[in-house]
């Protein structure tokens, strides 16, 4: 569905990646990880023809994106930016309706069937009640809820998504993760960039691991979120546990307190805690 | 899908936003029909009507009516009745529009150097009269280049970002300010004195020629602009989420520049420099009917027109002569804003 070929791209005389390749398949999650300052914003500027590359293709849907027109594109891939506030006070259901732009037709052209999806993709987030206020007034948070409303609104088969959880508490976190999940379950392909490792190995079909200058590492989560590749974009910071069959990562020096804690603490003779086995990958 | 509650509230509030539009409009045409009948030559309000049904209707003979009476009226008030509303209509919109295609609800249709740049032309014209022979054509001449300057000066690699824009309109319209200037030390007192009054604004010479000559490009352009307001809904949201929405920002803000910045030359060509009109109807209209394109635009329009027939009736009326109107609308502006910013400031400036 999606396809990254060899790309290249540079402000100025700066490279900010060499020779970026990789694939999506239909309605698989993918995530893009990487430390500040990879270019994975730069990455996602490229696909959406915001900024243009210098060598190298990225294919949507089989056909080159150079030879869509903007009005193709947004039928095809919808996007949710990081951070963004508008300097009028649009309501939310009216932000969210200008998702259905790229569907519109004819002089008012906006139906009731428009409305309704709308309407429909503020009920699937559950921030209903947020419809009538302004959107430029609602915190970051809940600005970036509203920005997902408005991208299932539009209906694409292909959603990017940068760092959608950024400004979120960690529920709202953990539910635009399953609200994604279940978007991808409907055959959509989605590749949103985040900064969180765990939450890319738990709700992710695959993840691309970018450094400075490329690609570190990518597949399935389990084969690419390991002690290894997080060595060598963080530099030794982080271990890698499993907690029953699940993945934690976790900073090298908590895990190293919590080994020390469970010594100290079976040579005392305590209970072990609870989450079981906690061993070293 | 299952009714939601507010999908009804919603159909409503739409319903009631067209009401408000009705109404605005109505409320133009009744102060038009008042401001025809008020004027320092006092004719009474049977009399003005039976002028101008005389001119609307086949049956009743023009000439049966009182001569001078009939100047008045009809060659003096009610063209420039009707070309303060189209005048009024042309600034308010173009200024929606620029604060939208800006993204900055601070930006005035004069931003790009259309009110300098049409000021030297006037000011040449008045000056050379024998070299430009129209003040008027001269006018717009002007303020179309200065813009036009402006948009090549701030465009690189096919993009124009905003903030270049605006500086380049900056420094366009300080060198016409600046050229004004060396007009004026260079003109002999009358000219300098008209061309004082043409930088004040005002409808003393207005027409029908004129009004034939603005009224229908105004009112069409005014058309467009409002068809394409969800668009102008989507451009103020930024040039990447317009990308991401299928709307391209490069092709629909030159658009629609283009078309703001003829309208406001032809008006400032026509009138002179009339301040506040562009700045502050849409601010009016947003407060009203909130900040959907689709209703700020014939918001601001009406509003613009009901405005500056108030405005203009009060200049030729106030006193035994005339003041030029462009006072008047700062006068009466001015204090508007600042309560708009000391009561709404968060909510509209962000």
């Amino acid at each position: 569905m999606l396809q990254v070929n060899d790309l290249y791209f540079n402000y100025g005389k700066k490279p900010v990646f060499e020779g970026v390749s990789f694939e999506v398949d239909e309605g698989e999650l993918c995530g893009l990880f990487g430390p500040n300052g990879c270019g994975k914003t730069t990455l996602f500027k490229c696909c959406l023809k915001f900024l243009k590359y210098h060598h190298g293709s990225v294919v949507m849907n089989g056909i080159d994106i150079t030879d869509h027109r903007i009005e193709s594109m947004a039928k095809l891939v919808a996007y949710v930016p990081q951070e963004h506030k508008p300097p009028f006070p649009y309501l939310v259901k009216e932000v969210v309706l200008m998702g259905r732009t790229p569907h519109l037709r004819g002089v008012f052209g906006i139906s009731r069937k428009d409305k309704e999806r709308a309407l429909n993709a503020l009920e699937v987030l559950e921030i209903g009640h947020l419809a009538d206020q302004p959107y430029n007034q609602l915190s970051g948070g809940q600005r970036q809820m509203v920005l997902m409303a408005r991208a299932i609104a539009q209906d694409t088969k292909i959603m990017f998504l940068d760092e959608p959880t950024s400004a979120l508490d960690f529920s709202n976190q953990i539910r635009i993760w399953e609200i994604m999940r279940l978007v991808a379950g409907e055959g959509v392909t989605i590749l949103a960039c985040s900064h969180d490792p765990n939450h890319v190995s738990w709700f992710c079909n695959k993840v691309v691991v970018m450094n400075k200058n490329g690609i570190v590492a990518e597949g399935a989560p389990h084969n690419v979120i390991t002690e290894a590749v997080l060595d060598e974009i963080y530099g030794g910071m982080c271990s890698v546990r499993s907690v029953g069959s699940t993945r934690m990562v976790m900073p090298r020096k908590i895990a190293e307190r919590e080994v020390d804690r469970i010594s100290i603490d079976s040579q005392l003779g305590m209970r072990r805690p609870a989450t079981a086995e906690i061993e070293a990958v | 899908m299952e009714r939601l509650g507010y999908e009804r509230i919603e159909g409503f509030s739409e319903e009631k936003k067209v009401g408000v539009l009705i109404s605005l409009l109505a409320l133009m045409v009744l102060t038009a029909t008042i401001a025809i009948s008020r004027g320092v030559y006092e004719i009474s309000f049977v009399d003005v009507y039976t002028i101008i049904l005389a001119h609307l209707s086949p049956i009743v003979d023009v000439s049966s009516v009182n001569r001078l009476h009939n100047t008045i009226v009809w060659e003096l008030r009610v063209p420039r009745i009707l070309l303060a509303v189209t005048v009024g209509v042309a600034l308010a919109t173009s200024g929606a529009v620029f604060q939208g295609c800006f993204r900055n609800p601070l930006v005035e249709p004069y931003i790009l150097g259309v009110s300098s740049g049409a000021a030297f032309g006037a000011s040449l014209g008045i000056v050379y009269p024998h070299i430009f022979h129209s003040v008027q054509i001269s006018a717009f001449i002007f303020g179309s280049v200065a813009v036009a300057l402006a948009y090549i000066l701030a465009r690189t690699r096919d993009e124009t970002p905003i903030v270049t824009l605006i500086l380049a309109g900056i420094i366009i319209g300080s060198i016409f300010a600046a050229l004004v200037s060396i007009m004026k030390y260079i003109s002999n007192d009358t000219a300098l004195r008209e061309i004082v009054f043409w930088l004040m604004g005002g409808f003393y010479y207005a027409s029908w020629k004129d009004v034939a000559l603005v009224s229908p490009i105004v009112m069409s352009s005014f058309l467009v602009l409002w068809f394409f307001g969800w668009k102008l809904n989507i451009l103020s949201m930024g040039d990447e989420e317009a990308r991401t929405l299928g709307v391209n920002p490069e092709k629909y803000k030159f658009l629609l520049i283009s078309i703001a910045t003829l309208i406001t030359s032809l008006a400032v060509s026509t009138v002179g420099i009339i301040a506040w009109v562009g700045l502050m109807m849409p601010h009016a209209a947003r407060m009203i009917l909130g900040p959907d394109h689709r209703f700020v635009i014939p918001a601001a329009a009406m509003l613009g027109g009901t405005y500056l027939i108030v405005c203009d009736t009060m200049a030729r009326t106030l006193t035994s002569a005339e003041i030029p109107v462009g006072i008047i609308t700062s006068i009466l502006g001015a204090p508007y804003l600042f309560y708009l910013l000391r009561t709404r400031g968060r909510a509209i400036f962000g």
